[in-house]
């Protein structure tokens, strides 16, 4: 009976591991960027942690000037606050956008083309003061670039 | 829902693309003020722009985009003339697609 337990357990780890490896090929980490699938589970997730695992797994994240995040010092209306990203790297992959103070993280991904340059700008909802993070997929490493925005009414809830 | 887009070739060759579309982007978490029943989630989780049947961008957004989100960004490669498609679905299978001239 222990022996069944470990054995399904095993499976399960398995199944479990063959399908984060397929989340990540399918966003854009195993080259093939366009039609790529929603990173379901980094949208799902509650905490900083659990998003950058779903993203990124055990991939190493650097910090890099060349990840510029602009947005306001101090926004005033949490509900509405401008962000551009701009990476300063040849072949990047994808963009994703992540406010950690915010109830799930996750905000945006962007898997892009060659042809598009990497400098996007959105507009996204802060319920509280935090760091924007904005982190770059580019030629197999994962660039980390930050700003702290300060919200003075957030904008999440009612 | 609407979309409104603009694609523009700017001082450096590339195209600029701006793009607004008119959408309420419930979170999920807020309350009706009266019934005090939750709001259910609707929001745009995918923007797609191709150019010749390749797609150049694909945005996953989840509900903290903001109301009547706004988009912009930049294209290496379509020129003046060539036409660029951009399409976006929401979480309840809405969705919205239009053809713009680069300008």
């Amino acid at each position: 009976m222990e022996k069944f337990q470990q054995h399904r357990r095993t499976v399960l780890k398995g199944a479990l591991a063959s399908s984060l490896v397929g989340l990540a090929a399918s966003w854009g980490m195993l080259g093939n960027v366009a039609h790529a699938a929603r990173p379901q589970m980094a949208f799902d997730a509650e905490d900083l942690d659990g998003t950058l695992n779903a993203l990124f797994g055990e991939d190493s994240i650097a910090d890099s000037d060349m990840i510029t995040v602009k947005g306001p010092d101090i926004a005033e209306n949490g509900a509405v606050v401008p962000i551009r990203v701009t990476a300063n790297v040849e072949n990047a992959e994808s963009i994703a956008i992540l406010v950690p103070e915010n109830p799930a993280p996750m905000v945006a991904a962007f898997d892009l083309q060659s042809s598009i340059s990497p400098e996007i700008s959105v507009r996204i909802k802060m319920g509280k003061t935090s760091d924007v993070i904005a982190l770059v997929r580019a030629d197999g490493q994962v660039l980390r670039g930050a700003k702290e925005v300060k919200v003075t009414i957030g904008g999440c809830g009612g | 829902m609407t979309m409104k887009a603009k694609a523009k070739v700017i001082s450096d060759g590339r195209v600029d693309v701006k793009l607004l579309i008119k959408h309420p982007m419930e979170t999920g978490q807020r309350k009706d003020r009266k019934t005090g029943q939750p709001i259910p989630a609707h929001f745009v989780d995918s923007v797609t722009c191709h150019w010749n049947d390749q797609e150049l961008l694909r945005a996953h957004w989840g509900p903290a985009i903001s109301k009547n989100p706004y988009l912009s960004f930049k294209l290496d490669g379509p020129a003046k003339g060539d036409a660029i498609v951009i399409r976006w679905t929401d979480n309840k299978g809405e969705s919205g697609e239009k053809e713009y001239t680069i300008g």
